[in-house]
């Protein structure tokens, strides 16, 4: 067999890696052992999605047939630069997580779970590379539910620190489980109409059917579906709770990554299945999407700042920057697009960076609360400037990619004319840096509260990943060339659609 | 007006068991009663698929090399493995429930939420 043999099969690779070794997970047994499988597949599949989006930056589509049956009678999946900058994304988010959850698994999860951990770890990851990587709507919905109930049971893992885990876990199955159904019950509408289940075939055989009812209850059906799985404002509630109470590094991994790739699933439903042609859309985009991201980033900024937990903060932190990626939708404009797919990656960063740190504070101190970080500025200093650095580009302080994204928001408001969305763009950012201030305010200039022993800095296999994504903030805030490029030829194809 | 119910009653089933179903997952405080729901509700989705399938007139899509109509198979293949995620959600949710019961000793929304809601006070008033 070839190197040239594998490359041709680099698709079903992405996918298949995780899938496979889950199991062989729960064989090892052994924490350890399932942890190092767990790392070098993650990082396989790392490599895999670097070389995909090097395949697609030139504007190339790679469609690869599952079991040699021609679409759109078999399975396709389809990468082209939209999905495989989201892979990236995925993937390169895992590759730095695993090495860190090793010692944060350890303290908060116990001993005989640790295999098992991993297994639903490695389900997750490759449930959210297959909705990525998929161009079948129903295999799409099947990944969907693979990353969905290995996240719930990822989620209830945390419940030996905090029962409230288990209440958790069990509101976002019952939200989660309503959302993929809203999705399912889309898609066989549309299967209905059309008979197909390929996305680019279903792309092309709704046109002129812009105006059926049936397909148009599909749409409503499908934006439901994911809204609720990509957290839209109101349809959020299951995730405070669920960051909240999970493991620290699932929550970083899940922050950074879930959510995201249901947005993914949006844009690619709205833009590339329905297309801007159909009738629907564009009034989606502007009485939907656009109200509703507004209240987003005011709301979920507003109650962060009330939040004592420092996880419950940033998850409704993260509900507000959700809301910056719906507003770039919104303008259905190129820069607001590209705004939107740069804020996926952004974001991913960010918050990576932030619960990571948050992580840092939980082994070390027992828990993230406003008053545990109490002078730990001086204690776990690298833990904390690195929580500063990441707030700094959650807030979109120049030089940091957090800046890149609303750059291009505020951006794409003026060019539409919206000046007074590009206003509050502004305006929430300074809700951001209220939370983030109340957060560094307690670190570096109050005293450590009576009765806590002084806490040391995190190990070593922690605080690297933590500050690689902090650097990575930094980095691809200066250097924006890759992050930018990528995201305004995502931009350009998913407005030109898959032709 | 008749035709319209008569002709489609597959549609008007799925439609009333849907909305019982979500009516259940919203209405019951019990934690197994909702899971009872959000099945009755998948149930739902999978009549509306198979249903669909459905050619008039049409056998079991069995190959017997005679030239014959036969229903469409691919709704119930889907279907197939929707199943599968159904009860794994169920069997998921139902665990759940088991550890939820062993943490609060209860299986009510309202009293494990008072619970909560109670620990939830006290972390607050740490922080004053």
């Amino acid at each position: 067999m070839t190197v040239q043999a594998i490359f041709a099969h680099l698709p079903i690779l992405q996918v298949i890696m995780p899938l496979i070794a889950a199991p062989v997970c729960v064989i090892l047994r052994r924490g350890t052992l399932a942890w190092i499988l767990a790392l070098v597949v993650s990082w396989a599949s790392f490599l895999v999605a670097i070389k995909l989006l090097a395949q697609t930056l030139d504007g190339g589509v790679i469609s690869y047939e599952l079991g040699g049956w021609a679409p759109p009678w078999g399975i396709e999946y389809r990468v082209d630069v939209v999905n495989a900058f989201v892979l990236l994304i995925v993937s390169g988010i895992s590759a730095v997580v695993l090495p860190y959850a090793r010692q944060s698994v350890a303290s908060e999860i116990p001993r005989s779970y640790h295999a098992l951990f991993y297994t639903c770890y490695l389900l997750c990851l490759a449930g959210l590379l297959g909705v990525t990587i998929t161009g079948d709507a129903f295999n799409l919905f099947v990944f969907l539910e693979i990353s969905s109930l290995s996240t719930y049971i990822l989620v209830s893992m945390g419940w030996q620190k905090d029962r409230r885990a288990l209440m958790a876990a069990y509101s976002y199955l019952v939200m989660g489980t309503l959302g993929a159904t809203f999705f399912v019950i889309g898609v066989g509408l549309i299967y209905m109409m059309t008979g197909s289940l390929n996305m680019a075939d279903i792309a092309e055989r709704l046109q002129g059917l812009s105006g059926n009812r049936t397909v148009r209850v599909a749409y409503g059906f499908i934006i439901v579906g994911v809204g609720l799985k990509l957290a839209m404002f109101p349809l959020h509630t299951w995730l405070p709770n669920a960051y909240c109470y999970a493991p620290s590094s699932v929550t970083a991994f899940l922050a950074a990554t879930a959510t995201k790739v249901a947005v993914y699933v949006l844009l690619r439903f709205i833009f590339t299945v329905f297309g801007l042609s159909f009738a629907l859309a564009p009034e989606t985009l502007t009485h939907i999407l656009l109200p509703l991201s507004l209240v987003a980033m005011f709301a979920a900024s507003t109650v962060a700042i009330f939040q004592v937990n420092l996880k419950r903060m940033l998850a409704y932190s993260s509900i507000a920057q959700i809301g910056y990626m719906l507003l770039g939708v919104s303008f259905s404009s190129l820069t607001g697009l590209s705004a939107t797919v740069l804020h996926i990656f952004n974001h991913a960063l960010m918050k990576g960076a932030l619960f990571l740190a948050l992580g840092c504070i939980v082994l070390r101190v027992g828990g993230a609360t406003i008053v545990s970080v109490r002078g730990l500025g001086r204690e776990m200093p690298w833990t904390m400037g690195a929580f500063a650095a990441g707030g700094l580009s959650l807030i979109g302080v120049p030089l940091t990619v957090g800046f890149i994204s609303k750059w291009y928001l505020i951006r794409a408001a003026l060019e539409v004319g919206w000046w007074p969305v590009a206003i509050a763009i502004v305006a929430s950012s300074l809700l951001a840096v209220v939370y983030v201030w109340r957060v560094v305010e307690a670190a570096y200039f109050q005293d450590p509260p009576e009765g806590r022993p002084p806490a040391v800095e995190a190990p070593l296999a922690m605080l690297v990943p933590v500050w690689i994504l902090v650097l990575a903030n930094i980095y691809f805030g200066v250097d924006t060339e890759l992050s930018t490029t990528a995201a305004r030829l995502a931009a350009e194809t998913l407005i030109g659609g898959w032709r | 007006m008749f035709e319209l119910i008569v002709l489609h009653y597959n549609y008007w089933i799925v439609i009333f068991l849907m909305m019982a179903g979500l009516y259940v997952v919203v209405s019951r405080g019990n934690l197994v009663k909702k899971i009872v729901g959000l099945n009755i509700f998948q149930v739902s989705v999978f009549l509306l698929y198979i249903s669909m399938g459905k050619v008039s007139g049409g056998t079991a899509p069995i190959l017997t090399g005679e030239p014959e109509t036969y229903s469409n198979p691919l709704p119930h293949v889907l279907i197939l493995t929707a199943i599968v995620v159904g009860v794994a959600t169920t069997a998921l949710g139902l665990a759940l429930v088991v550890r939820i019961r062993e943490a609060y000793g209860s299986i009510e929304e309202d009293e494990i939420q008072a619970d909560n809601r109670a620990v939830e006070a006290e972390e607050e008033a740490q922080s004053r």
